[in-house]
């Protein structure tokens, strides 16, 4: 019983190690798309630059939707610990419409843009825009599938030792998506208003 | 003894075909080793440096392969066998010191060349330097003379001994400026003005093309570069003042469409900034004509810039 | 409903036709054969949902082979083309085609063979040389493979509906935007890359995690063999680099497909930012690919010197000096770009400061060879032969280092006989000599020395044959992807040389594929029943040929580099009735299939439009992996007395 135990133990171990590498591997991806934008930002062929487009209110209030996320994330995690199916789940529920409403927001900001004739055909700087912070929502998007389907799971079958593995990845993942968007807030938006 | 002699016939017919390999290069007209003009002979020089410079360390890797793979064949019962000879610290030491050293010498050599040769470095002769602007074009290159006010495709027409300062740009995908007997090239890029530097020491046809794939006509893009006397050259201009055909912008527009194989064409006289204005319409619309993208829609400019 | 594929897409020039037809006609033999000798079942179940990473190592290399020989066959129509189209003659291709078939050449040749037989090798032999029963991540793995195969598969079906990318094998923008390549081509090319890129980059993740967590105890990283380490440190550039190309690949995509302007010449978009990226993965990616052909070339010394290695903690140092030296080099790839003269010669030099690293390496080889005793198996003639063709090439890419040499040779057919002698003579001959010196542990029998001794000779020659003439054209101002040039050049001469030389090389491949069939006919005769046919180092040789699912019963203790050698040299018998123990072991899964079979159809909808069949394709991705995930029941326990019996049998 003991010698199986490290042998799952273990197998844990190599499964969030390897997570671990992903999210690495996603960093890069993000640092490309960042190096862009920071290239194409002043780009604008006579269209609107990032500090008449962006309303840094209403992007604060996304950061602080999916930094909310991120802490109920966390309380769910300390639930799965103590094995609380019942606050696993509502912890989960809460950070699962959070991430939809930030999700949300994003999408209303994009349609505005669009509507309003500034898409991102409209210029490099635009397009490495929609292009880096779609790439974060697609993210979120992928996110919040993954948290629906584990929360099923967890309705249904309580929690195991292999969906204790799986949420401590997602949670990984989640918190890595906040960190991301920290640096789109400064470099795309914050920056965009300082710079123009 | 059989086997010896097999060797020996592998060595020699090696030896004899580095021998005919370089009389080939010799006697035959290899253009970048058959310079005319100072940078490409700077060049030259350089390539013919670094590679002495590296055969210092490739001939006795070369030599040691083959002897080391013949001495210690394992049908060579006298060769000494230590199986569990794993490190030397004094040898291992030698082989990082040798290349670094030589790497350190081609680094200074790459140091100074590279600003020496530096293609937006002006060439310093005391003499005027004469611009040709460069447009590449799906598929053929055209010349513009700002000073002299004519144009050329496909001939570029300059005096001996004189530096030519060419302004290159594109207007069609990617293509690369290359005079392989008057020195190395430059990407030619849409949105961009590039330059080189050249200068030619005698009088000739060389033969210029592009470098760099850029669609279906791309190996048909080949020019003469004419470096001729003072006095020819200034005839040839006149001559050219006399085609009377201008290059205005519609001219131009018409030239700019697709065509393979282009003869050489000459131009009386051009449109104000030519050059300048094919480079600005990448970077601001409505500059050139084309349709610009402006609050939410297309609109059309005429060829000034005005609605 | 189709987007915009119809029935125009289907060609009718008799090259590609002809290409189309042999193609369909191999692909109906082998139906076929199939459906004669009733191997369906055979095959889907030992194969084709296989998680054990020797099968898929296979599987890699079949792929691998098969396209080496389409790659092969576009490099014959080039060399046929540019020996006849010189003056008045057009030679046998378009200038469309002819572009299209060196873009397919280079695609197909890094990212489908060498990049396959990599794959295949590191599967084959990684964990048996760690003394690890499995990857750390098999189904993952089983995925890696099939979106590699799906890749290759799309890049067929561009023969046969459509067109492929005519914009070179990095397809630079403006040129491969969707002005000036309106057609499919490019997509296909972005698709291809992009599906078979996730599989690489997935099992980039998979051998670092591998190798890092699942050694024997007792091998530590400074007592790795010389393969694993090359290895590790591939994967390494792997896991930097391949997001890297997804990026670039899906902003390309990006401005093809919604408009975008991320690299077009105006709207604000920047093509020299194309490039940059691309390079800043295409330069690790070559590392990629000779860094574990080193490896191999390591082991081959050493065993065919009966020696240890000579200079491992130089070796290991060199590795990591190139791992890390690779990602500060990209820009020699367009010193013409015009960037100022002190970011040239910064690049240039740094490029130089490889050739430090790699020049140690060789000498160390060669020290592992002194004193010896040199038997010179096939493997180790691949090994002459590189030294040779790559020193040579090594002293070319020295000299394109340097930027003002770079300017008069760069995009000349110097460059593409410099890198040829890096790709070829390193990469390629390197992963031959691998192929043949693993394959008796992975089939249980050796191939035909004599034969292969041919295909290696041929090789070598026909390589100086066909390159040598490449490298003077190049000096002569002869720029790479001519399709057609002036009789006046007085090229034709030359290159009718290295036509020849291509030959020699097809009579090469011929030799091997002759070498493959004779030896699967006389397998009998050279059997290998040791588990150990070359006297080998490492542990890979500790077991049987071919190993067991499971690789080893009992894991060999690691001691030492050479741990098998090691053992061997103790003589320690084995003679004590062994205990055996129960081992998990991954069922087989179709869903790696399924994946790819996604994939395929997404990446054909995307090429062509077809969005409804887009989408569809990717709820279906979705759904199969919710589905996968969902499974917990994706093990199976081998009891001890099959593992005994397996034992016992093998030793009869």
């Amino acid at each position: 019983m003991n010698e199986q135990l490290t042998a799952t133990d273990s197998k844990a171990d190599k499964t969030v190690f390897g997570f671990w590498v992903y999210l690495m591997t996603d960093c890069i991806l993000f640092a490309s798309l960042f190096a862009v934008f920071v290239v194409l930002r002043g780009n604008t062929f006579g269209g609107p630059s990032g500090a008449e487009l962006f309303s840094l209110p209403f992007v604060l209030l996304e950061t602080l939707i999916l930094l909310t996320s991120s802490f109920t994330a966390g309380l769910a995690m300390l639930a799965v610990h103590r094995r609380d199916n019942n606050q696993v789940l509502a912890w989960f529920g809460i950070t699962f419409a959070l991430g939809l409403s930030f999700l949300g927001l994003e999408l209303y900001e994009f349609a505005n843009l669009y509507q309003e004739g500034n898409g991102w055909q409209r210029s490099g700087f635009l397009s490495a825009f929609f292009t880096l912070v779609g790439t974060h929502g697609l993210h979120i998007t992928t996110g919040l599938l993954w948290m629906g389907v584990m929360m099923i799971k967890i309705y249904r079958q309580g929690i195991s030792i292999a969906s204790a593995k799986r949420l401590t990845m997602l949670s990984l993942f989640w918190h890595f998506l906040d960190i991301v968007w920290i640096f789109i807030f400064t470099i795309v938006y914050l920056a965009g208003d300082i710079y123009g | 003894m059989k086997r010896k002699y097999k060797v020996l016939f592998f060595a020699l017919l090696a030896t004899a075909a580095v021998v005919a390999l370089i009389l080939y290069l010799k006697t035959s007209n290899v253009a970048v080793l058959n310079p005319k003009g100072v940078i490409a002979s700077k060049e030259r020089d350089l390539i013919i440096t670094t590679t002495m410079l590296m055969l210092i360390v490739v001939i006795p890797v070369f030599i040691l392969t083959f002897f080391i793979a013949w001495k210690y064949r394992a049908s060579n019962t006298k060769a000494k066998y230590s199986p569990d000879l794993d490190h030397n610290r004094l040898i291992e030491f030698t082989w990082w010191a040798i290349p670094t050293v030589i790497i350190v010498v081609l680094s200074l050599i790459t140091w100074r060349s590279t600003h020496e040769l530096d293609p937006f470095r002006p060439i310093a002769v005391n003499k005027k330097p004469i611009t040709v602007q460069v447009v590449a074009l799906q598929w053929k290159w055209l010349f513009i003379y700002p000073e002299q006010n004519i144009a050329t495709v496909n001939l570029v027409q300059f005096p001996v001994d004189t530096p030519v300062s060419f302004e290159i740009t594109s207007d069609a995908p990617m293509n690369s400026f290359w005079i392989p007997q008057l020195g190395g090239q430059v990407y030619a890029m849409a949105g961009m003005k590039t330059k080189l530097h050249l200068i030619a020491g005698e009088a000739g046809d060389f033969r210029g093309s592009s470098a760099n794939i850029s669609g279906r006509g791309f190996a048909g893009m080949d020019f003469t570069a004419r470096s001729s006397s003072r006095g020819n050259f200034n005839s040839w201009v006149e001559s050219v003042k006399s085609t009377g055909s201008t290059l205005s912008l519609d001219q131009y527009k018409m030239l700019a469409k697709p065509s393979q194989n282009n003869k050489v064409t000459y131009f009386s006289s051009t449109e104000d900034n030519l050059q300048g204005k094919v480079i600005m319409k990448y970077m601001a619309p409505g500059v050139f004509g084309q349709a610009g993208y402006q609050d939410g829609s297309y609109s059309e400019y005429d060829s000034n810039g005005h609605h | 409903m189709l987007g915009r594929l119809n029935l125009d897409a289907i060609p009718t020039d008799p090259i590609t036709l002809g290409g189309l037809i042999s193609g369909t006609l191999g692909i109906l033999t082998v139906i076929g054969l199939l459906f004669y000798f009733k191997r369906w079942k055979w095959l889907y179940r030992n194969w084709l949902t296989s998680l054990d990473p020797k099968r898929i190592g296979v599987m890699y290399i079949v792929i691998a082979l098969l396209m080496l020989l389409r790659g092969a066959a576009d490099a014959v129509m080039m060399r046929t083309q540019q020996a006849l189209s010189s003056g008045d003659s057009q030679g046998i291709l378009s200038a469309d085609q002819f572009q299209q078939v060196f873009s397919a050449h280079g695609t197909i040749m890094i990212f489908f063979v060498a990049m396959g037989l990599m794959f295949g090798l590191i599967n084959w032999i990684v964990p048996l040389q760690i003394g690890a029963r499995d990857v750390a991540f098999p189904f993952l793995n089983s995925v890696s493979f099939w979106l590699f195969a799906a890749g290759a598969i799309l890049v067929n079906v561009s023969l046969g509906v459509g067109e492929f990318s005519a914009a070179g094998w990095l397809a630079y923008p403006p040129l491969s935007g969707l002005e000036y390549s309106p057609g499919v081509g490019v997509d296909y090319w972005i698709w291809a890359l992009q599906i078979a890129g996730v599989g690489s980059l997935l099992a980039g993740i998979n051998f670092f995690v591998t190798i890092l967590k699942m050694r024997r105890a007792g091998m530590t990283l400074m007592k790795m063999p010389m393969f694993t380490w090359s290895v590790l440190t591939s994967m390494i550039l792997v896991i930097f680099a391949f997001p890297i190309l997804t990026a670039t690949l899906g902003m390309l995509s990006l401005d093809r497909l919604l408009g975008m302007h991320f690299f077009t010449s105006d709207f604000g978009g920047n093509p020299m930012m194309y490039v940059n990226l691309i390079w800043a993965w295409g330069h690790p990616e070559v590392y990629i690919l000779i860094l574990p052909a080193f490896g191999i070339f390591s082991e081959v010394v050493a065993t065919f010197s009966r020696k240890r290695l000579f200079g491992y903690t130089s070796m290991v140092i060199a590795l990591i000096a190139i791992t890390f030296l690779s990602f500060i080099v990209w820009l020699h790839h367009f010193f013409t770009m015009g960037a100022g003269a002190n970011v040239n010669a910064f690049f240039g030099i740094m490029t130089m400061v490889i050739a430090i690293p790699t020049g140690v390496k060789v000498f160390n080889w060669l020290f592992t060879m002194y004193r010896g005793k040199i038997t010179f198996a096939t493997p180790m003639l691949w090994f002459l032969g590189f030294v040779i063709i790559f020193t040579i090439g090594g002293m070319a890419g020295v000299l394109m280092a340097v930027p003002p040499a770079d300017f008069q040779v760069h995009n000349s057919l110097f460059l593409v006989a410099h890198f040829h002698s890096m790709v070829v003579g390193g990469v390629l001959f390197g992963f031959f000599a691998g192929l043949t010196y693993w394959f008796p542990k992975i089939f249980g029998f050796k191939l035909n020395e004599r034969l292969g001794r041919y295909a290696v000779f041929c090789w070598i020659g026909g390589f100086i044959l066909a390159f040598v003439p490449l490298y003077i054209l190049g000096l002569m101002g002869a720029t790479r992807r001519l399709d057609h040039y002036d009789a006046s050049m007085g090229w034709q001469g030359l290159f009718i040389v290295a036509g020849v030389g291509g030959a020699i090389i097809m009579v090469g491949i011929g030799f091997q594929i002759l070498q493959l069939a004779y030896s699967i006919l006389m397998r009998e005769e050279n059997s290998d029943l040791t588990g150990d046919p070359w006297d080998g180092r490492t542990l890979e040789w500790a077991t049987s040929s071919p190993p067991q699912i499971y690789n080893f019963a009992h894991v060999p203790p690691v001691s030492d580099r050479d741990a098998f050698w090691a053992l061997k040299q103790a003589k320690t018998s084995s003679s004590e009735k062994l205990h055996y123990e129960s081992i998990r072991l991954p069922k087989n899964s179709p869903v790696g299939m399924i994946i790819a079979a996604f994939s395929i159809m997404g990446g054909f909808a995307l090429i062509w439009h077809i969005w409804w069949l887009a989408v569809a394709c990717l709820v279906g991705l979705i759904v199969t992996i919710i589905i996968r995930v969902s499974d917990e029941h994706t093990e199976y326990t081998l009891p001890a007395s099959k593992v005994r019996k397996l034992e016992e049998e093998q030793y009869v």
